[in-house]
Order: structure tokens, then C-alpha cells, then sequence
């Protein structure tokens, strides 16, 4: 397993988001995280990923305990999240975009930048190859010089993902990657998704409400409600699940009914 | 004459440019319970809140028929007009004055037939006898399912003929949860036609007469609540219909 998180656990004031959440994502997988509004599914994604602390609780990332470990950090071993609302930069082009998110940049110090003044530039040039290479992929290219501020909510996202790419990651938090993507664009979307998993190795673990699309690109499914993961499975189990059916439409034996 | 409370006919409506809301029509029956589910994003709320001239309409008819026959149509009207031509509404969140007592978030709800607030609270509270006992309370002070209640009986005060709930379950616990799904029938025995959006969809659904599906803004089942209760394409609509095994291979 790539990545594991055990008896996770998160409240605000009195408010228990996360309740006790064990799961797993085997490597070079695609994974749907679902579950009713308010089942915790993005708290959980703010404690693997580090920008929150969880009160109790270990998640383990490619056998390291990440758990106490900050954001930078863990985005540095490799598990990088993208955002549900594109953070792209809307003053700077795509290709700026993208460039930003390499990993171990040079020329940050001026010291850096004056004397090793060819290194740098020479490292420059190097992730600029690779950007315009992730651009592509994305079939972007024609937008390179683009600000991203006139971008479309999906080629937003686009570039979220092309930046997520740069810096290498092994797994990816992808928090609904077709809310506000326009129907044309979710197909291109999805393929990128699939494509990724197929091409680059990278293991997925996806937040996102179209049931149609979570099943589709799933190898499993994680489902949560009330702060607990209440199955895990294959899609086609899952939508057979009595308890995620439950989650999602309401108990069956109301009193009310009865009444 | 329908029969109808009731009338909605293709109806257009949406935020800024973009339409939530495609040629949606649902008729809710005189002195009936109608529900309104769907999964998240079908545009439930977005369907009540433009009932009741929260959101622009673009296009289409919603027509509230009076005892006498009389029909209006409460297209661009303001909430308040329509609050006095008989139909309410109980939103979702922000639902009372939480710095008010019960019996000013009461009086307030009577505003439109203010001389009559006793004779109205009388009927409010056969169906919601526990207000009673907390009309000189902080609304702030309230239980989740108390202060539900109260957003109820705020909204009955106005003596409606069709009131409106958005999700009057969502964030309280199981039990209380029931609760509510009985107050709406004790509400709707004291001949108030209800219009409710829920996300407990089987909940709902087994307390109302009948139901519509709504997918991405428009209507895509509907029928006899007890049928929609065991249709399996409601199953599939809120979970997805194809799956990973079913998909066409694509390359």
C-alpha cells in the first residue's frame, strides 16, 4: 500500500469531521474517495496532505509516518494534492504557471544567481522544457503564452494539474476534479486522469460528487459518512451496498413511515 | 381547475449567466406532501428558491392557485408579496433570529396577518405543541430540533397554504431527524399543502404522496412517493449508473 491512513481522527470546536478513518491506496491506483455532503472527505484530505493536524491518527506514506510532517514536506515526498477551485496565478501565463511548480529550483538566492549565473540559467531551461512537455500532454499548447486569468474554469484546472505533475509526484490528491468543468473539457479531463495512471505510474486518490465518473475511473471505492469509512470496494459493490445506499438516500425503515 | 396548489411550468432559472434550472415543471396537489430529491447539484434548492422569487426566472410559469380558483403567477414577484398571497418558505440555514425570543421570531413570521397572532398561534401549536412551552426562550438557546421546529411555526405564522422546506433534516441527529419527518405530517394535517427538498430522500419520501427526481437541473422521474421509494433507477441516479466493469473500453 502507497498510502495508509489508521484511526484518523479531527474535530473543530464541537464538530467531530473525521471520526476514526482507516483507509489504504494501493500503489498505481485510481481510488474514489465519496460520500454525502459532510462525510469528512476533504478534512481527510487536509490531514494526508498536512494542512492540518490531525488530533490523533497515522497516516504512512510509502512507509514513512507522514502525519506530523507539513505540507511542504510531504508535497517534496511526493504526495501532492490539487485543489477542488484552481489556486493558478491569474496575472502570470500558463506556461509561468507551471514553471513555479518545479521541483528544486535554483536562482531562489541572489548569491545563487550571481555567481552560479549558468547553472541556473541552465536549470531554468531545463524546467522550461518540461513545462512546455506537461503543456502539451495537457493539449494546452496553444495557450502557453495565455494569462491564466482568462482561462475557462477546466483549462484552470488543467494547469492545476499540469503544476501538479512538475513537481513529480507518486501520488495525487485530486478534490473534485469535474466540478465546474465544462462538459467537453470532462472528457479530456478524465482521459488526462486515466492517462497519468497508465503513462506516468502515479496513484490517484479522487474526491468527486458525479457518481458516473468516480465509478467509471475507479479501481475502488472508499466511501465515507458521518466521519467513518463505511465500505470500501469495487464500484460495482459499492453501488450495490445497502449502508452507502443508505448514506446516500436515507434510511428505508423511517418511523415517520409508520406513523 | 387542477386541483393544484401548486403549478410549475417550464421553468428556466439560474445565477449570473448560467442556467441551474431547464424546463422544470412539478404540480403539487392541494393538501398534498411533495418531495423533491436528487442528488447533490440537481438543483433542488435552486428549484424552491426561485419558487419562491429568491432567484430570477427566466423563462416558464409558477402558479399558486387560490381557494377560490384565483391563479397568480409568482414569476418576478418579491418574497414578501408571495408570503401574503399564502405560500412560505423555510430556508435551510439562517432560519430564525437567533437574539430573539420565540414569541418575537413568532410575531415576526405574522407579520402579514399581524391582528390575528393569537388565533394563529392556536392552530400553529396543535401541530407544534412544544413551542408553547418555549415562547419566552432565546432562539439562540435552542436544540437543533427545537429551532427547526420554531423556523416551522415562523413560517406557518403567516398562515400559509403551501409551505416550502429546504431540507429541514440536514445537520441534526437520526432521532431528531424522524421528528422533523413527523412534524411535517402534523404540519400538513392542519390542511397546509408542503413542498419539501431533502437530501434523506427515503425519508422523505415514505412521509410524502408524491415525488420528482431532479438531475442537473431537470426533472428526470417522478410518481407515487411509494413507487419512486423502490424504483432502482433513483438508486442509480444518486450512485452512479455505470462502473469501471461496465464502461466501453476506450483508447
Amino acid at each position: 500500500m502507497l498510502l495508509e491512513a489508521s484511526e484518523l481522527r479531527k474535530s473543530f470546536g464541537g464538530v467531530v469531521a473525521v471520526d476514526g478513518a482507516s483507509f489504504e491506496v494501493a500503489e498505481g491506483s485510481i481510488t474514489g474517495l465519496i460520500g454525502p455532503n459532510g462525510a469528512g472527505k476533504t478534512t481527510a484530505f487536509n490531514l494526508i496532505s498536512g494542512f492540518l493536524r490531525a488530533d490523533a491518527g497515522a497516516v504512512r506514506f510509502a512507509g514513512s509516518r507522514i502525519e506530523r510532517w507539513r505540507g511542504d514536506r510531504i508535497a517534496r515526498a511526493g504526495l501532492v494534492r490539487v485543489f477542488q477551485t484552481p489556486r493558478v496565478l491569474t496575472k502570470m501565463t500558463v506556461l509561468e504557471n507551471v514553471m513555479l511548480a518545479a521541483k528544486n529550483q535554483l536562482g531562489e538566492g541572489l548569491f545563487l544567481a550571481l555567481a552560479a549565473h549558468a547553472r541556473v540559467a541552465k536549470r531554468e531551461r531545463e524546467v522550461r522544457e518540461r513545462a512546455l512537455a506537461t503543456i502539451e500532454t495537457l493539449g494546452l499548447t496553444h495557450l502557453v503564452d495565455a494569462f491564466a486569468g482568462t482561462l475557462s474554469g477546466g483549462q484552470r484546472k488543467l494547469v492545476e494539474l499540469g503544476r501538479a505533475l512538475m513537481a513529480e509526484p507518486r501520488m495525487i490528491l485530486l478534490d473534485e476534479p469535474m466540478a465546474g468543468v465544462a462538459p467537453v473539457l470532462a472528457e479530456q479531463l478524465l482521459d488526462h486522469i486515466r492517462k497519468l495512471r497508465v503513462e506516468h505510474g502515479v496513484t490517484m486518490l479522487v474526491i468527486e460528487h458525479d457518481m458516473d465518473v468516480v465509478m467509471t475511473i475507479s479501481d475502488r471505492i472508499i466511501v465515507m459518512d458521518e466521519g467513518r469509512v463505511i465500505a470500501d470496494g469495487l464500484p460495482d459493490e459499492i453501488q450495490r451496498n445497502e449502508r452507502v445506499i443508505e448514506a446516500y438516500l436515507g434510511r428505508l425503515d423511517s418511523k415517520a413511515a409508520e406513523a | 381547475m387542477t386541483g393544484n396548489v401548486l403549478t410549475v411550468s417550464g421553468l428556466h432559472a439560474g445565477y449570473g449567466d448560467e442556467d441551474i434550472l431547464h424546463d422544470v415543471a412539478i404540480d403539487v396537489p392541494r393538501g398534498a406532501i411533495v418531495a423533491i430529491i436528487g442528488p447533490n447539484g440537481s438543483g433542488k434548492s435552486t428549484l424552491l428558491k426561485t419558487i419562491y422569487g429568491l432567484v430570477r426566472t427566466r423563462k416558464g410559469a409558477v402558479v399558486l392557485h387560490a381557494a377560490d380558483g384565483a391563479t397568480t403567477d409568482l414569476v418576478n414577484m418579491r418574497p414578501s408579496a408571495i408570503t401574503a398571497l399564502g405560500l412560505n418558505i423555510v430556508p435551510q440555514i439562517a432560519n430564525v433570529f437567533p437574539d430573539l425570543s420565540v414569541r418575537e421570531n413568532l410575531e415576526i413570521g405574522a407579520t402579514p396577518i399581524r391582528n390575528r397572532f393569537d388565533a394563529q398561534f392556536a392552530k400553529v401549536s396543535a401541530a407544534l405543541p412544544l413551542l408553547r412551552g418555549m415562547l419566552s426562550k432565546r432562539a439562540a438557546t435552542l436544540s437543533g430540533g427545537q429551532r427547526q421546529m420554531l423556523a416551522v411555526g415562523r413560517a406557518l405564522m403567516s398562515d400559509p397554504r403551501l409551505l416550502i422546506l429546504d431540507e429541514p433534516s440536514a445537520g441534526l441527529a437520526p432521532k431528531v431527524q424522524d421528528k422533523v419527518f413527523e412534524m411535517v405530517k402534523d404540519v400538513n394535517a392542519l390542511g397546509v399543502s408542503v413542498l419539501m427538498v431533502e437530501q434523506r430522500a427515503r425519508q422523505c419520501l415514505a412521509v410524502a404522496e408524491y415525488g420528482y427526481v431532479l438531475e442537473q437541473g431537470r426533472n428526470r422521474l417522478e410518481g407515487r412517493a411509494g413507487d419512486l421509494l423502490v424504483n432502482p433507477e433513483v438508486i442509480r441516479l444518486y450512485l452512479g449508473r455505470g462502473s469501471r466493469a461496465a464502461a466501453a473500453p476506450r483508447e
